[in-house]
């Protein structure tokens, strides 16, 4: 297998990024390279997973410089899914956008922000090399910059002020971290900090950079108590941006935090794991309740994006096979289904003109299909059986009930309850009651482009609920991969088990 | 020579911390470039700041030679200082453009998107 192939979901992007820059006033061309763009990069992740599945890890070497001395790209499972998943939610915003987003902003480059945007997540979910990683944190960032404040409306400025502050924020203590733990180590590369900290007498400094690093991922994935910023911000652009940023931008934190945990910081880490099991249970509270105080659709999703990183934190700290495949398999439920979520509401926003749920109502008698297209993601989010949300909390709530950790599970289920909740005040509020007086003005009509990109993700909410069998053999493989990382540092260093040293 | 960034490092640090608590938003991008010169100079002193030869390996030898310097971390705090100066150039642009929609430097008056 050429292993070059964990190269194209990186260039495949960029390149699509460089041909929108061609001719901006061109709408149809700024379309059709998004579309192309993500489909393309869809392709690539596609036969990348292929390949994994059958390597187990695919390397490559940058500039043919060996690791730890250059950079190095690694595909694993995790990586594969995960660039997969999310090149799936980059084509359905493409072809969301072409109705959703004005003319006057597809013309402000926002497609090629958009590929941008999808090779900086691409490029953060493959590299080994956590210099590299820094740098791919603010490829994305800087595009996720622009594409929040694009438009400059009033409230996307204020909200762009604060995500661009608290970012900046987590990249300093990033880099001031990594900084720190190659002045210890003298390696930037992810497997040969594992095989060095593993040797490692100094539990002090493991012990202060890890927690830097759980600072610093912790800021991007909006887990508890640094999550602010989240729900102040997401909700001010048009709702395609809402839903890739939803969708990619705090499971990259996540995926961050997985990845360190999993391969470097995993040595006597037992305060870490105790931390993080506390982390996750305030981080789905703290999430679910300040949705339940919200009444503005896109408002309540936001918040219930920082109760779902919850769910995710607690596989991560419970550190065993079972909870890390649940963790996986949340990570692609949740992009799917949350992404769908934002999609929808910005449905509901172009038809009403507003997300207010005091304002509208009556929807199920005028959009019967919507309500329909609404409820699948909805009562998935909240964890109905047989849907994706289901299997993925209870892979989750098992892993915690065998750990011993019963109060958790406790939390994990009432915190369903409580997304449910939300759902249904949504559901009651915009779809069953009537619509208020007066009625916002000139619905707007033709939202067929917007509707089928959400159809296609509910279909696959539906897929991984009744045949999900497939995906979580995938997302087992991958927790078995993330457990075992004696297999990624031969994979990256080479040679016999624990690698040469350099 | 390391004691003496450490307490730079602090310094900075400090201001940046003061600054970012401010209200106005122009404190608040002086703190964040505050902020990120001090990361840069952590990280260019990850290294250890020691008198060492230049890493440059000597014709015939095929390494290099004890007591050279580490050139990795001003490689990487070349990057860093790069990626830094377009982010505040584009903070900048970002915070003179909210200046004027909104009428105001004032970071407690910035309430509408909260929740």
């Amino acid at each position: 297998m050429n292993a070059n192939l964990t190269l194209l979901p990186l260039l495949v992007p960029f390149a699509a990024a460089l041909a929108g820059l061609a001719w901006p006033d061109r709408l149809g061309w700024q379309r059709g390279c998004g579309i192309a763009g993500g489909a393309l990069t869809f392709l690539a992740a596609a036969v990348l997973l292929r390949g994994v599945g059958q390597d187990g890890y695919l390397v490559t070497h940058v500039g043919g410089w060996q690791a730890p001395v250059g950079i190095v790209v690694v595909a694993d499972g995790l990586s594969a899914l995960m660039v997969l998943v999310c090149s799936l939610m980059v084509l359905a915003v493409a072809v969301y956008s072409v109705r959703d987003v004005d003319a006057d902003r597809q013309r402000a480059h926002y497609y090629p922000l958009l590929m941008l945007l999808t090779m900086g997540v691409n490029g953060a979910f493959l590299t080994g090399d956590l210099f590299n990683l820094y740098v791919w944190f603010e490829v994305m960032l800087m595009a996720s910059f622009v594409l929040l404040s694009l438009g400059g409306e009033k409230p996307q400025l204020e909200g762009a002020f604060k995500y661009v502050t608290i970012n900046l924020l987590a990249s300093a203590i990033f880099l001031g971290a990594a900084g720190l733990l190659y002045a210890k180590t003298g390696t930037l590369n992810m497997a040969d900090l594992s095989r060095i900290l593993a040797r490692s007498p100094d539990a002090a400094m493991i012990n202060t950079t890890s927690m830097l690093f759980l600072v610093a991922f912790g800021l991007k994935a909006g887990m508890f108590p640094l999550f602010f910023w989240l729900p102040a911000s997401y909700h001010t652009p048009p709702p395609a941006v809402s839903a890739i940023f939803a969708g990619l931008l705090t499971k990259v934190g996540v995926y961050a935090l997985v990845r360190a945990f999993t391969l470097f910081f995993n040595h006597g880490a037992d305060d870490a794991q105790t931390l993080l099991i506390w982390l996750a249970g305030l981080t789905m509270v703290t999430g679910v309740l300040g949705a339940a105080s919200q009444f503005e659709i896109r408002k309540i999703l936001s918040f219930h994006i920082v109760s779902q990183i919850g769910y995710m934190l607690m596989g991560l700290a419970l550190m065993t096979q079972a909870a890390l495949a649940g963790t996986v398999f949340y990570l692609i439920h949740h992009i799917v289904v949350k992404t769908n979520l934002f999609l929808i509401a910005g449905i509901i926003e172009k038809r009403k003109g507003t997300g207010d749920l005091a304002r509208i109502g009556g929807l199920y008698l005028a959009a019967p299909y919507l309500a329909l297209l609404f409820l699948i993601p909805a009562l998935s989010l909240g964890g109905i059986p047989p849907l994706s949300g289901f299997w993925a909390k209870f892979a989750l709530i098992r892993a915690s009930l065998s750990g011993g950790f019963y109060w958790l599970a406790g939390t994990a289920l009432a915190v369903g309850l409580l997304t449910l909740y939300s759902m249904t005040k949504i559901w009651a509020e915009a779809f069953w009651k009537a619509q208020p007086e007066p009625a916002p003005a000139a619905p707007a009509t033709g939202t067929a482009v917007m509707a089928a990109p959400a159809i296609v993700l509910a279909v696959l909410t539906l897929y991984l609920g009744f045949f999900g069998q497939p995906v979580f053999a995938l997302a087992e493989r991958a927790a078995e991969q993330l457990l075992n990382p004696q297999g990624y540092i031969s994979a990256v260093l080479g040679s016999g088990p624990g690698g040469q040293a350099p | 020579m390391s004691t003496m960034a450490a307490v730079i490092i602090g310094v900075l640090v400090a201001g940046a911390v003061y600054s970012l608590l401010q209200r106005s938003i122009v404190r608040i991008v002086v703190g964040i470039v505050l902020l990120s010169q001090a990361v840069n100079l952590t990280v260019f002193s990850a290294a250890g700041l020691k008198e060492a030869t230049p890493p440059v390996i000597a014709d015939g030898a095929r390494t290099l030679a004890d007591g050279a310097a580490d050139p990795l971390p001003q490689a990487l705090v070349l990057t860093a200082i790069v990626i830094g100066f377009g982010l505040v150039a584009f903070t900048l642009a970002l915070t003179t453009r909210t200046y004027q929609e909104l009428g105001d430097d004032d970071i407690e008056k910035f309430n509408r998107t909260d929740t």
